[in-house]
């Protein structure tokens, strides 16, 4: 009558169940954390100057990554029209990364340098001025806004406790690089450098 | 990339952890289901009790379900045979998601590389009135230019309009070529401090009466004149014919990358312009470069 002891002892059946879901984590999850490939950046990945950061921040706040996803994945498809598919060393500074899961727009991991500033610039303004069907809302108050420049330096502070290398001067000459910037200048800023790690060569 | 990054002990990890795993269920799948000491017959209650009055029957498991769950071992074990998944083991198959995506890429290179590669051979005029070469240059150019330059390739304020005849940057096909493999970009410098107010307003109307248009204000272009000798004609040309060496737009023909009224070529004086077509060698390669080149040619050479 042994399954009588595990169903009457609510505790010894919760270890139990626990120990079985875990077993999938511990094998394809943990090892991950182990892994240069997955922890530790490609060659020529910098980690965001200040305006790129509070650009990225200006992406996560508008919900850009519900339209847009930020990883190729390794299909002909998409490499001909993306460039070369992602790899996780490109990501390890991402906090959180934005790989998202849903392209209503393209994918953007290697828009950096495809398209000229003025370009987004007009495209964010109203996207319909370059692409003529495009169902991409405008954030024209992009221009309007100014970045805070006060609590950058805590941005990269905060990064820097999580790993990535900014140095002390970086981060005490974060404000002067910010300030009197548009959100849209940081927004760009961010965009053209997505992705621009690793070259696509034919 | 990732087979031999893992370290031996998490390879071992993830090795003893998965057989290990799979060994239980198969136990504890045989254990459950074997009939032990004391157990009640089969169809009989076995005598817990719930909750005041729930009970059950000592019924076997299904045998189809029971079957499915042995189904289920099997496959994991086949698959774990074939396919990467015990640590750096890589399968008796070799397969990976890069090695999939190689193999993918090699074929429809195999069968496209060689009709580049015949393209690439001819030179541009040529290639422009071959209808094939132009309907795969016209896909290459809807996937990759018309962000920019439109589906119809007519262009948008501040992107040029590449069917109407006037190249910023030379009309050849070797300039074509150029422009695409490793970009341009057109700088017009910011006048506004060195002219003045009254000065953009002079050389503006000189502008317009280059361009030939009737809201030039004729004294204003005479008082202009001079000035756009000094300030404009080194890269735009005494005459305003422009330079293609330089993309410095010819201001005669009344065609306005930036939009052609007073206000808006005041504006281009004032503020200057940044004009970036990006390079896309590194990406499409020479051979597409080319065949999308001959597309772009044959959009204003359809008379030739």
């Amino acid at each position: 009558m042994s399954h009588e002891i595990v169903e009457k002892n609510i505790g010894l059946m919760a270890i139990g169940i626990l120990l079985v879901i875990s077993i999938a984590g511990l094998v394809q999850i943990v090892p991950l954390f182990f892994l240069k490939s997955t922890t530790e950046p490609v060659e020529g990945l910098r980690p965001y100057t200040a305006l790129q950061l509070e650009g990225r921040d200006i992406y996560i706040r508008e919900g850009c990554y519900t339209c847009h996803s930020q990883m190729i994945r390794p299909f002909r498809a998409e490499t001909e029209r993306y460039g070369h598919f992602s790899v996780a060393g490109e990501f390890v500074w991402d906090r959180p990364f934005q790989w998202g899961s849903k392209r209503t727009g393209p994918d953007l991991a290697r828009v950096g340098g495809r398209y000229s500033d003025d370009w987004h610039r007009i495209h964010l303004i109203n996207p319909r001025l370059v692409v003529p069907e495009s169902n991409m809302p405008a954030y024209p108050f992009l221009e309007r806004r100014e970045i805070n420049a006060d609590i950058t330096p805590r941005k990269l502070r905060a990064m820097q406790r999580l790993g990535v290398p900014y140095t002390d001067e970086q981060i005490a000459s974060a404000s002067d690089e910010v300030r009197g910037k548009t959100e849209m200048d940081a927004l760009i800023a961010y965009l053209q450098v997505l992705g621009t790690a690793i070259p696509h060569r034919r | 990339m990732t087979e031999h990054d893992m370290s031996t002990f998490w390879h071992w990890w993830v090795i003893v952890l998965t057989v290990a795993n799979i060994v239980g269920i198969f136990w504890l799948i045989r254990w459950t289901s074997k009939r032990r000491a004391g157990e009640v017959a089969e169809g009989q209650e076995t005598g817990h009790v719930w909750d005041g009055n729930l009970s059950e029957y000592n019924n076997p498991l299904p045998r189809w379900w029971l079957w499915m769950f042995y189904l289920t071992i099997v496959f994991s074990v086949i698959y774990l045979a074939l396919y990467p998944g015990l640590g750096r083991f890589a399968g008796f198959l070799g397969w990976s998601s890069v090695g999939q995506y190689q193999q993918e890429a090699s074929r429809f290179e195999e069968r496209f590389g060689p009709i580049f590669a015949a393209y690439a051979d001819r030179d541009l005029p040529a290639l422009a009135r071959d209808e094939d070469a132009l309907r795969t240059g016209q896909r290459l150019f809807l996937n990759y230019c018309s962000t920019c330059h439109g589906s119809d390739a007519r262009g948008a304020p501040g992107f040029p309009n590449l069917t109407d005849g006037q190249w910023q940057w030379g009309s050849s096909p070797a300039d074509i070529h150029q422009t695409i493999m490793a970009g341009r970009q057109g700088v017009m410098p910011a006048m506004g401090d060195a002219l003045g107010a009254d000065g953009v307003e002079q050389v503006t109307h000189y502008v317009l009466s280059l361009a030939g248009r009737e809201d030039a204000n004729a004294e204003l272009a005479e008082l202009g004149a001079p000035r756009f000798a000094v300030m404009c004609a080194v890269c735009h040309g005494a005459e305003g014919t422009g330079n293609t060496a330089l993309g410095a737009p010819d201001l005669t023909n009344n065609i306005w990358l930036y939009g052609g009224s007073a206000g808006a070529i005041a504006r281009t004086i004032r503020e200057g312009r940044h004009g970036v077509m990006p390079a896309f060698g590194d990406f499409l390669g020479e051979d597409r470069v080319h065949v999308l080149a001959a597309y772009v040619y044959s959009l204003s050479h359809q008379a030739q």
